[in-house]
C-alpha cells in the first residue's frame, strides 16, 4: 500500500493531534475530577418518595463548605421546594425519576444531568456568581415537556 | 444501462425514499413555524407527533430506501445483473421495509407512539409501533442478503479476484449495518415489545438506552458510507480521473466498521449506571473514526488538485478554478463536503467527555446533525438523484432541470446556513432541542436566548421556509425525470451512472478478507460493551412500567 508523503505528513499531525487531545481531556478528567454528570446508585422508581434523600428533598447543608440538593423529577415538573443555595460553596446535586427519563439542567452553568428511573444521578457544582437560574428539562417526556421548569436561587 | 427488472427494484426504493422526504420535510416546516407561534395546530395533532415524523421519515425512511436504491443499482452495474433469487429477496426486503414504515407512521399519526424516533423508555407507545421498527430493520436485512448473496456469486465466478471499488464499499457499509442493528433488534424484541404488549411488567431502562446507542451511533455511518462512496467513486468520473488511491480507500471503509460501532456510549455521557472509566474509553474509541476521515479528506483534495491541474490549473490553487462548476453533479457534492468541515468539528466536541454537558440536548445538537446527515449526506442523495432517476428511467436530464438543481441545491445551503446556524448558536446560549415552546412562561434567561439577531424564532423560520421551498423543487425534479421528462434517444442525451475506474493492483488481499474486520470489530465490541452492559443486568434497580405521558 503507498502512501503519498503529503499524506504521511497529512495523518501523522491528525494523529499527534488527536493522542494530545485525549491526553488533555483524560488528564483534566481524571487527575481534576472534571466529569460529566453520572453515578452507580440505584432506587426503587416506585418507592422514591420513602427513599432518603428523595422522601425529604430539597437543601440540605452537609458541613461548612457542602451542601447536598435532592430532587424528584416527574411529568411535567420538579418536587425541589426551597432551592436556595450559596455561591462559592460546593452543591451536590441528587436527581431522580418517579416516572419517565428527564433531565435536570441549569442554564448558565454545566449543570446537565439525564435523569433516569431507577437510578439517581449525581454532580458537583459549585455556583460563581449568585442570581435566580432557569432550571429546565431537555429531555422529551411527554405533552407537557416545554412546560417543565423551576428556579434555583443562589445568594 | 442495467437490466429492466433491477432498475425497477432501484426505482420503487426511490420512490418511497422521496415520499418519505416530501412528508418529512412539511413535518420540519410547521415546527418552525409552531415555534415562532405563527401556527396553532388542530386539536388533533400536536408538536411532538410532527417531531416524530420528521425524524422518523427523513432520518430513517428516506435514508434507508435512498441508500438501497443507489446500492441496488451500483451492484447490477458493478457486479452484472442479479439472479432470479436476488431479485426476489430484494423485493421481499423491499415490502417488509415498506409494511414495517406504514405500520409505524399510522402509529404515529393516530397519536399511539409520540415517543420521538429515539423512543426512549419508559414512555410506552404501542406494541405495533415497535413491531413496525422492527419490521423496517428485518426488511433492511433481507435486502441487505440479497445483495450480499450476488457478492458471493460474483467472488465465486472471480476466484483470486479483489471485487470492484463500489461492490467492495457496498458489502462494508452491509456488514457494519448488520452488526449495528444487533443492538436495537435485541432491546426492540426481548425488551420493548414484550413490555409493550403486556407480557412483562417492567423494562430495563438504561440497558435499553444502551442498547439504543450501540444501534444509533453506527446508524450515522450507514447514512454517511454511502455519501463517502459517492466521493470516492462517482466524483473522480466527474473530474475526469481515476480514484486517487483504491487501497486507502478500502482502508478507511473497513475502519470505519472498526471504530463506528463501540462507541455509542459517547451519546449517554450526562447519564448514570455507566462508570467513567467506561464512558472514556468509548470516548477514545469514537476519536479513532478521526483517522479514516481524515484519509477521506485527503483523498477528495487530492482528486480535486489532479483533476484540475490536468485540465491546466497552475499555481498553489489555480487548479480550484478549474473545477466543473457548472456541473449541479459535482457542484451539489463539493457543497455536501463543505459542510462536513464544521459539521465533523462539531461532532469532535461533542464527544469530547466532560465538553459534552455545555451541549448535551441542547438546539446545538440539531444544529449539528442539519450539518451532518441533513446536508453532507442528504445533499450528496440529492445530487445522486439527478442522474440516479434519470439513468433508471432513461429519460433526459434537460437543461431546464439543471437550472433547476442549481436552484435547489442553493436554496437548501442557504436555509440550512440560517437555520443550523441559529441552532448552534441557541444551543450554546442554552436553549434545549425537542421543545415546542422554549418561552418557560416568559423566564428572562429563556427570553435572553432569542434576543440575537441571528438567534430568534424567525431566522429559524426563515431558514426553515427556504429548506421547504427547496424541498418541493428537488420533488418536482424527481417527478419530471421518473415520469414525464422526455426519453433520452440520442446518444448524448443518455444519463450514465459515473463510476470511476479504481486500479487495484497494488491492493492488498487482506483487505478484501472480511473475517479479519468483522474479528476485530466483535473483539472490540466485546471489550468496550461486556462489563458496562453485564453490570447494567446484574445489579438493575427495579424496573420501570410503562407511562403514556402524551
Amino acid at each position: 500500500m503507498h502512501l503519498h508523503k503529503f499524506e504521511k505528513i497529512w495523518l501523522t499531525f491528525g494523529i499527534v493531534a488527536l493522542a494530545v487531545f485525549l491526553g488533555v481531556v483524560g488528564v483534566s478528567a481524571f487527575s481534576q475530577d472534571h466529569t460529566p454528570a453520572g453515578g452507580m446508585d440505584t432506587i426503587d422508581p416506585k418507592k422514591v418518595n420513602e427513599t432518603a434523600p428523595f422522601d425529604k428533598p430539597g437543601v440540605t447543608q452537609l458541613d461548612d463548605d457542602t451542601y447536598q440538593v435532592a430532587i424528584v423529577a416527574m411529568a411535567f415538573g420538579y418536587n425541589a421546594p426551597d432551592l436556595k443555595v450559596p455561591a462559592g460553596k460546593e452543591i451536590i446535586f441528587k436527581v431522580t425519576s418517579t416516572d419517565v427519563v428527564h433531565s435536570f439542567t441549569i442554564d448558565n452553568t454545566k449543570v446537565n444531568m439525564m435523569v433516569v428511573p431507577g437510578r439517581i444521578t449525581t454532580k458537583s457544582y459549585t455556583f460563581d456568581k449568585p442570581g435566580k437560574y432557569l432550571i429546565l428539562c431537555n429531555e422529551y417526556c411527554g405533552t407537557g415537556h416545554h412546560m417543565m421548569f423551576n428556579e434555583i436561587e443562589v445568594y | 444501462m442495467i437490466a429492466a427488472q433491477d432498475r425497477k427494484i432501484a426505482l420503487w426504493n426511490i420512490g418511497v425514499a422521496y415520499t418519505a422526504f416530501l412528508i418529512g420535510t412539511l413535518c420540519g416546516l410547521l415546527q418552525v413555524f409552531i415555534r415562532n407561534d405563527a401556527l396553532q395546530l388542530p386539536a388533533w395533532l400536536d408538536y411532538y407527533q410532527i417531531l416524530t415524523a420528521h425524524g422518523v421519515l427523513l432520518a430513517l425512511i428516506f435514508t434507508t430506501f435512498f441508500i438501497f436504491g443507489f446500492f441496488i443499482t451500483g451492484m447490477s452495474k458493478s457486479l452484472g445483473a442479479f439472479g432470479p433469487k436476488v431479485r426476489l429477496f430484494s423485493w421481499i426486503g423491499f415490502w417488509v421495509t415498506l409494511l414495517g414504515t406504514v405500520m409505524a407512521t399510522v402509529m404515529i399519526v393516530s397519536g399511539e407512539a409520540s415517543v420521538l424516533y429515539t423512543f426512549y423508555a419508559p414512555l410506552k407507545g404501542s406494541g405495533w409501533f415497535y413491531v413496525g421498527l422492527a419490521l423496517v430493520i428485518v426488511g433492511t436485512w433481507i435486502s441487505s442478503f440479497a445483495l450480499v448473496g450476488h457478492y458471493i456469486v460474483w467472488r465465486k465466478t472471480h476466484k483470486g479476484e479483489l471485487s470492484p471499488l463500489f461492490a467492495f464499499m457496498t458489502i462494508t457499509t452491509i456488514i457494519l449495518w448488520i452488526i449495528a442493528c444487533l443492538g436495537v433488534v435485541a432491546t426492540v424484541l426481548f425488551q420493548y415489545i414484550p413490555w409493550a404488549f403486556g407480557w412483562t411488567d417492567t423494562i430495563n431502562v438504561e440497558l435499553s438506552r444502551s442498547l439504543f446507542w450501540y444501534f444509533g451511533h453506527p446508524l450515522v455511518y450507514f447514512w454517511l458510507l454511502p455519501a463517502y462512496m459517492a466521493w470516492y467513486v462517482i466524483v473522480p468520473k466527474l473530474l475526469g480521473v481515476k480514484v486517487f488511491s483504491d487501497s486507502l480507500a478500502r482502508l478507511s471503509f473497513v475502519l470505519f466498521i472498526l471504530f463506528s460501532i463501540p462507541v455509542g456510549f459517547h451519546h449517554q455521557l450526562t447519564e448514570p449506571g455507566i462508570s467513567n472509566f467506561w464512558k472514556f474509553l468509548q470516548v477514545v474509541l469514537t476519536f479513532m473514526v478521526i483517522i479514516p476521515s481524515l484519509m477521506t479528506a485527503f483523498s477528495m483534495f487530492a482528486t480535486f488538485e489532479i483533476s484540475g491541474r490536468k485540465k491546466g490549473g497552475t499555481g498553489l490553487f489555480g487548479w480550484f478554478k478549474k473545477l466543473p462548476w457548472k456541473d449541479v453533479r459535482f457542484t451539489s457534492i463539493f457543497i455536501a463536503m463543505a459542510f462536513f468541515i464544521p459539521g465533523g468539528a462539531g461532532g469532535i466536541i461533542n464527544a469530547s467527555f466532560q465538553l459534552n454537558e455545555v451541549v448535551h440536548n441542547t438546539l446545538w445538537i440539531v444544529g449539528h446533525f442539519h450539518i451532518t446527515v441533513g446536508t453532507p449526506v442528504a445533499m450528496t442523495f440529492m445530487g445522486m438523484t439527478f442522474w440516479l432517476i434519470p439513468y433508471l428511467t432513461g429519460r433526459k436530464f434537460t437543461k431546464s432541470m439543471q437550472i433547476l438543481g442549481f436552484v435547489q441545491i442553493i436554496t437548501w445551503s442557504i436555509g440550512m446556513l440560517l437555520m443550523s446556524t441559529a441552532q448552534h448558536v441557541l444551543g450554546l446560549l442554552g436553549a434545549p432541542r425537542r421543545t415546542a415552546y422554549s418561552g418557560y412562561n416568559g423566564h428572562e434567561s429563556a427570553l435572553e436566548w432569542f434576543d440575537g439577531i441571528l438567534t430568534n424564532h424567525v431566522t429559524m423560520a426563515v431558514g426553515g421556509s427556504i429548506l421547504f421551498l427547496s424541498a418541493m423543487i428537488l420533488i418536482y425534479i424527481v417527478v419530471m425525470t421518473m415520469f414525464l421528462s422526455p426519453k433520452a434517444v440520442k446518444p448524448e442525451e443518455i444519463v450514465e451512472f459515473p463510476m470511476a475506474e479504481s486500479d487495484k493492483e497494488s491492493t492488498p488481499k487482506w483487505l478484501e478478507n472480511w473475517w479479519i474486520w468483522i474479528g476485530i470489530a466483535v473483539f472490540l465490541i466485546v471489550a468496550a460493551y461486556a462489563i458496562p452492559l453485564s453490570h447494567m443486568i446484574h445489579h438493575a434497580p427495579p424496573g420501570s412500567e410503562g407511562f403514556k405521558t402524551w
